[in-house]
């Protein structure tokens, strides 16, 4: 184990943090082990002085200029009393429509009747106007908000992770 | 002795239109939220600019406090928010300040640290100094866990990460103050320590 090994289990001990073995474990090592001691009683020095410190103080009129700072504004109203659910509700089924609706219309355009294959179902894909398809406002409009909705969701993610890694 | 009102019953009262009673969350945070600005900013009355604004803030925005997470925590979550848009507004850098010229200027800066200070308040001074030596992520990091008393999961909330990225953060945030100590003001901090 290394030093920087050793140092994030004496961490974890110090910190309270570490499981029970884990901790008898630590207890052994520090009476048999005069490096991990040795360790311990620099780590725990510095946990200490940190706990010792005091907390900066801002100045004396601090409270008085926030209490008169407040008096500008009010209290706003709770997010989630005028983000109404139902009013999410019905964003959420208003895509949910779209998509469907989108469906429907892209099977309608399929002419379903005019191929001839032994497996029952047959689709003549050669029959599909997809110029009309992809041309249309609507399909454009939709497959933008997705576009969109999706970069969202994107950066959220890359976003988390980056924090994650830093 | 008397008994310290929980902070949900005053936030309480302040909807329900008791704003008087929003200092009493101000005197009891002030402190917290100050020192986690000034490890942002580094100068005084700059934190004290972003300490006032987030308790404005977190008085506009009470009603939102759904008292599924400490008070304390939530506050903090505003304290890093409003910390970040600061310093991107003033273009600070919050890397870590390694070069022996910036330490000899926030040594400069620091007009609290003297030479005939009582030993706890030199002691203290001189750990803060090192603190501000650290990058604000590290320093704000050290700060929440030791003064502010949030546990990990809690710095994870505020700060947007898992708890286990948080202990990895912490790890290496102790690490780089053992060597700003050592690098810098050893002599100070362990004599003092040592007496």
């Amino acid at each position: 184990m290394d030093t920087r090994q050793i140092e994030e289990k004496l961490w974890e001990y110090i910190d309270g943090i570490s499981n029970k073995v884990e901790r008898l474990d630590i207890e052994v090592l520090l009476e048999t082990k005069p490096e991990w001691k040795l360790k311990y009683d620099e780590l725990l020095q510095l946990h200490q002085m940190i706990h010792s410190t005091e907390l900066e103080e801002p100045s004396m009129r601090f409270t008085q200029n926030v209490m008169e700072e407040i008096t500008k504004y009010h209290v706003a109203p709770a997010t989630r009393t005028y983000l109404n659910k139902k009013i999410i509700y019905g964003i959420g089924g208003f895509f949910v429509a779209m998509i469907v609706g989108l469906l429907i219309y892209s099977f309608a355009q399929l002419d379903l009747s005019s191929g001839n294959t032994s497996s029952g179902i047959s689709i003549n894909f050669s029959k599909i106007e997809w110029n009309k398809l992809w041309n249309n406002g609507y399909t454009n409009i939709f497959m933008m908000i997705n576009v969109v909705l999706a970069l969202m969701l994107l950066d959220k993610y890359l976003d988390k992770r980056k924090r994650n890694e830093a | 002795m008397k008994e310290e009102i929980p902070d949900t019953e005053i936030i309480s009262r302040v909807l329900g239109g008791e704003t008087d009673a929003f200092a009493e969350l101000v005197k009891r945070y002030q402190h917290y939220v100050f020192t986690l600005a000034l490890r942002f900013t580094h100068h005084r009355e700059d934190a004290e600019e972003v300490a006032q604004d987030i308790f404005v803030k977190a008085y506009r925005s009470l009603s939102d406090f759904r008292g599924t997470a400490k008070f304390s925590t939530w506050l903090y979550t505003i304290v890093y928010t409003t910390s970040i848009t600061f310093l991107r507004k003033k273009r600070l850098s919050t890397t870590s300040i390694d070069d022996e010229g910036t330490f000899i200027e926030l040594e400069n800066q620091d007009s609290g640290f003297k030479a005939n200070l009582v030993e706890q308040k030199s002691r203290t001074a001189s750990l803060n100094k090192a603190i501000n030596m650290l990058s604000a992520d590290d320093a704000q990091i050290i700060t929440l866990f030791y003064k502010a008393e949030q546990s990990l999961e809690e710095i994870g909330r505020i700060l947007g990460l898992e708890p286990n990225t948080v202990k990895v953060r912490l790890h290496r945030a102790r690490q780089r103050l053992k060597e700003k100590i050592e690098k810098h003001l050893r002599h100070e901090i362990y004599s003092v320590h040592n007496d």
